[in-house]
């Protein structure tokens, strides 16, 4: 099967320099291949069990509890500006 | 026109519960100062987990109940993954395949000035969070987590409107049933009801869906819902008659341009790659849990009640059922003014054309005031006349005393004849009818 | 040059609860420990040398009547548990600088049970890898012989416990990262019931398969610290167990056990490995247990099964890295990461969810099954933890599928969600460690506990003396 390398990348927001994307075809090509192996058990009628502990409905009360300071939210970069954080610009509706 | 309109909406409204969707934070951000609401979950941060708010879900439920939809026993969230500056964790957590509600149904009326109704369908409802806000400056976007986490519920319909007079009756009874509920006070302007119209034309005579879409964003306020609808149904209906087929597109609302204009084209629709979200166990509901989750008395069923019960009209009810409080005091009115022969149709125009502030006013006082302006019509001149004439047959002196300048004395002649009339009556009506007398004799 | 850091956590509580030594005794010398080796091992990534000063408050607390399970015991983490104030990694260039705005629920809990961190240990970048080389500060060595891998991915957790660095340390198990490195180092690793301990904090990996577990030097020591990280916590909603003393069946006989045998499963495995299993089955025999061949029809399909769901969640979790509120952008993610992202995009897109997530998540409830249906008739499972011993530093790191298929024996117990408790066996030429592991249903690590302790007394352990 063909693994379209560049839509994958693209989808995963990666930058792949052309070097890499050879790789990665290979590779990933050969990863796929063996997990092909699953297709040797039917699983038609099967399900498939989303959370493994059995819990639901676990919820929480409607209580607040408080928030980081502005300057803890800020911390992790120093692109902030007036408090936001801060990207180049995203060019949106005009 | 040769077309028809095919219009299906998608509204996101904001619950206004006291702390987000899966974290504890405050939601009462707005107008607070940016990134001071967050925390580990709704920054996104490394190992954060979400925990769902049971507040919210049962909210989610009363607005699917509301709309008319069946409730799901099982629900779950899942993650729709994509990448955006102001969604924190790459992906939000939403529901896919599983809802908390389907397939509902509500009415509006056919166009203005018309009675017909028009049945849209409720396609779902649903549970997801809220992104960041992003605001554009100088090159530059900033960006504020406060609203990131937020609880909103999606409102899906089927693409059954005609026309703009439907989506904005649609969205005005919407607001209305969220107020009812007081799950979110609903306000476009503040963004707490958000709308998405997806706009098409068919040609009439043609059958099944048109082969595009536009989905039309930015739209924020009740004002402009009117004017971006029939703009871009206009718009479409100009590349149609020239024998071309609109692009699927999404499309902004400008308000400065009073026009939709193309977004930067998203190439591809959205792969969100959906999958059930690990962190979050199913929601599992028995049939005696989603019972016990009850509605109030809504808008359409208290309207149809008032019509039945007061025998108002369908306009009349509309109005004295805006709000949850103005239907309670029109009840309470008609209670106590019931007890002094007053129709609810008096009431009710008393109320509609004083335009009253039913907070400084108790219902029993209106009805003393409407009674008072109905007895000063109902007095006659003969009846007036009389009374006054017996009060001065007994109170000679009294009257003597006026007339040689003692005035004051005005207040015992209007305490009787007030004893003599009917009814209550304005003490103005008759201080001025016993002045008349006491000038001319 | 003080041995203390080469007691158990059971001894050194008995020791500073006696005042035969002081916290910051116990401190120093782990400190010193590290300091000689780390240079050549790179267990750790950051060493706090302030934790002689939260040493000093510990011992002035205990002098003051505070009691708490573990004042004053020198502790390292994964470097993937987010610690407030200090550096957390994850082993990759996207966090090289980061400093975390909160504690982990794990670490605000051995924090408030009196331990004291003496840093963060290096691991396979974002959890990637088997081996302890994927880190993007360099591998960690194996510190029983210098030229062969620790395991991983969490390689610098389970060498800091078995060169007397840490008394414990904490890591993660998504396919087996605590107990291949666990039976690589000759120490104990627990690999907890998927939902036992708290995942909030710790940075995700694949969120349906992550468990948050530790090594230590001894079994009961394992228990010691279980107590102390177990439960229900608040943030994290997969949680809900109340509290239990897991040290509680600690030398209980096992007689008239039933103990489950992969014996069928063992013909790819070095002989080494062959050799070794048998022999402690043989031992669980002369325990009293009862040894009883089990079947797991599904597992030859797990490694595909978890090749496909692991990475799908990967791609999920590391979406956040996008260098706009912490961190660098996505540039910097390390091979290994964008391989597993892109293959985890891939298997989730439109038009391949059904064929390759769901279809993998069934097959997952198949091998799910596979273990309920087992421990109905046995107690507890054992079995290799590896199908190799460890092998040298570059020879796995070009081909990912050869590296993907180490965890042949570790990742049945993920998909599951059961508890594994890994154990060391003895050590085979070059001085390499051996493990076995003890597998059992879901929330029965109190068992697994009993087992490994009374396998535990019938060898000598044998010390790291350099």
């Amino acid at each position: 099967m063909k693994f379209d390398v560049k839509h994958i990348a693209k989808l995963a927001n990666l930058t792949i320099s052309s070097d890499e994307e050879k790789k990665f075809e290979t590779q990933l090509e050969g990863i796929l291949t063996y997990v092909e192996k699953l297709n040797e058990i039917d699983t038609e009628n099967g399900q498939a069990i989303n959370q493994i502990t059995g819990l639901e409905n676990v919820t929480r009360d409607d209580t607040t509890a408080p928030s980081l300071t502005q300057e803890a939210a800020l911390s992790g970069t120093k692109n902030t500006h007036n408090g936001f954080f801060k990207v180049k610009g995203i060019l949106d509706n005009e | 026109m040769n077309y028809k309109p095919v219009i299906g909406l998608e509204v996101h409204v904001e619950l206004k519960t006291a702390s987000k969707m899966f974290c504890r934070c405050s939601t009462h951000y707005f107008g607070q100062k940016p990134n001071t609401h967050t925390c580990p979950v709704c920054l996104g941060l490394p190992g954060a987990l979400p925990y769902p708010n049971k507040l919210a879900i049962e909210w989610c439920i009363k607005i699917a109940k509301a709309l008319g939809c069946e409730i799901n026993k099982v629900s779950k969230f899942d993650r729709k993954n994509y990448f955006y500056p102001d969604l924190a964790k790459g992906y939000q957590i939403s529901q896919y395949d599983q809802p908390f509600g389907e397939n509902g149904t509500i009415t509006v009326t056919r166009d203005k000035d018309s009675e017909e109704i028009k049945k849209i369908g409720i396609t779902r409802v649903h549970m997801e969070e809220d992104t960041g806000k992003l605001t554009h400056a100088e090159g530059a976007s900033l960006i504020d987590f406060n609203r990131s986490g937020v609880p909103l519920v999606e409102i899906v319909t089927e693409p059954d409107f005609e026309n703009a007079h439907q989506v904005a009756e649609y969205l005005k009874k919407l607001q209305q049933i969220m107020r009812y509920l007081e799950v979110s006070n609903a306000d476009m302007e503040k963004g707490e009801m958000r709308l998405e119209p997806n706009i098409s034309l068919q040609k009439n005579g043609e059958s099944g869906l048109p082969k595009y879409k536009v989905e039309v964003k930015n739209i924020n306020s009740f004002k402009f819902v009117t004017h971006a609808i029939n703009f871009e149904i206009n718009r479409q209906e100009k590349i149609l008659e020239s024998e071309q087929v609109p692009t699927q597109e999404t499309r902004g609302w400008n308000e400065t341009k009073s026009a939709t204009v193309s977004q930067r084209s998203k190439e591809d629709a959205h792969d969100y790659r959906y999958f059930p979200e690990p962190d979050i166990p199913p929601i599992v509901f028995s049939k005696e849990e989603i019972d016990k989750i009850t509605l109030p008395e809504l808008p359409d069923e208290k309207i149809q009640r008032f019509q039945k019960e007061y025998g108002l009209s369908l306009y009349d009810c509309e109005l004295l059922t805006k709000t949850p409080a103005t239907s309670d005091y029109f009840e309470e009115a008609s209670k106590v003014g019931s007890s002094h022969n007053l129709t609810p149709k008096q009431i009710a125009n008393y109320l509609i054309n004083k335009k009253l502030d039913i907070d400084k006013i108790l219902p029993a006082e209106v009805i003393e005031e409407i009674l008072v302006t109905l007895q000063t019509v109902n007095i006659t001149d003969e009846q007036m006349s009389d009374a006054i004439k017996k009060v001065f047959e007994e109170n000679l002196g009294v009257v003597e005393d006026y007339k040689s300048g003692k005035t004051q004395v005005m207040g015992f002649l209007i305490g009787n004849v007030k004893r003599l009339l009917p009814s209550n009556i304005d003490v103005s009506v008759v201080k001025k009818a016993l002045e008349n007398q006491l000038q001319s004799s | 040059m003080s041995d203390l850091n080469k007691l158990t956590i059971k001894q050194a509580l008995d020791g500073l609860k006696k005042g035969d030594f002081t916290s910051i005794d116990l401190t120093t010398a782990c400190l010193a420990q590290i300091e000689r080796l780390n240079p050549e091992i790179n267990a750790f990534i950051t060493v706090r040398h302030e934790a002689i000063e939260d040493a000093k408050k510990a011992d002035e607390s205990r002098k003051n009547g505070v009691e708490k399970p573990l004042l004053g015991i020198p502790i390292a983490l994964k470097d993937i548990f987010m610690t407030e104030g200090i550096k957390t990694t994850a082993t990759s260039n996207i966090l090289k600088d980061y400093i975390p705005q909160y504690d982990a629920s794990v670490v605000k809990n051995l924090k408030t049970a009196g331990a004291i961190i003496v840093g963060k240990t290096n691991m396979d970048a974002w959890a990637h890898g088997s081996s302890g080389e994927n880190s993007d500060f360099g591998p960690t060595r194996n510190p029983w012989n210098t030229k062969y891998v620790p395991g991983g991915s969490s390689s610098g957790s389970a060498v800091s416990v078995a060169s007397n660095m840490a008394f414990a340390a904490t890591g993660t198990d998504t396919g087996g990262s605590i107990r291949l490195p666990a039976s690589f180092n000759n120490v104990v690793g627990l690999k907890p019931t998927y939902g036992l301990v708290s995942r909030y904090g710790v940075i995700a990996m694949a969120s349906s398969l992550d468990s948050i577990g530790h090594f230590t030097k001894t079994v009961e020591d394992s228990a010691i610290i279980l107590n102390i990280t177990a439960g229900r916590d608040e943030f994290d909603a997969t949680t809900k167990n109340s509290p239990e003393d897991y040290t509680k069946d600690l030398g209980k006989d096992i007689k008239g056990l039933k103990i489950g045998s992969l014996k069928k499963y063992l013909n790819g495995a070095d002989e080494n490995i062959k050799k070794l299993t048998l022999d402690v089955e043989e031992k669980l025999q002369k325990l009293g247990a009862e040894i009883i061949d089990i079947d797991l029809p599904h597992s030859e399909y797990a490694i595909a099964a978890y090749y496909i769901i692991q990475p799908a969640e990967v791609s999920s979790n590391l979406a956040r890295y996008d260098g706009i509120r912490f961190g660098e952008e996505r540039s910097h993610f390390g091979e290994e990461a964008k391989r597993r992202i892109m293959l985890g995009t891939f298997t989730l897109s439109s038009g391949y969810y059904d064929a390759y997530y769901k279809k993998a998540m069934k097959i997952k409830t198949l091998i799910k099954q596979d273990f309920d249906k087992a421990f109905e008739k046995v107690d507890a499972i054992i079995s290799p933890v590896s199908p190799t011993p460890p092998w040298k530093l570059g020879e796995k790191v070009n081909d990912p599928l050869k590296m993907y298929l180490s965890d042949i024996f570790t990742v049945t117990a993920n998909l599951a969600g059961i508890p594994g408790l890994s154990i060391p066996a003895g050590f085979i030429k070059d001085n390499l460690p051996i493990g076995i592991q003890l597998l059992g249903a879901h929330f029965s690590e109190s068992l697994l506990f009993q087992i490994g302790y009374a396998l535990e007394k019938t060898q000598e352990r044998r010390n790291f003396n350099i």
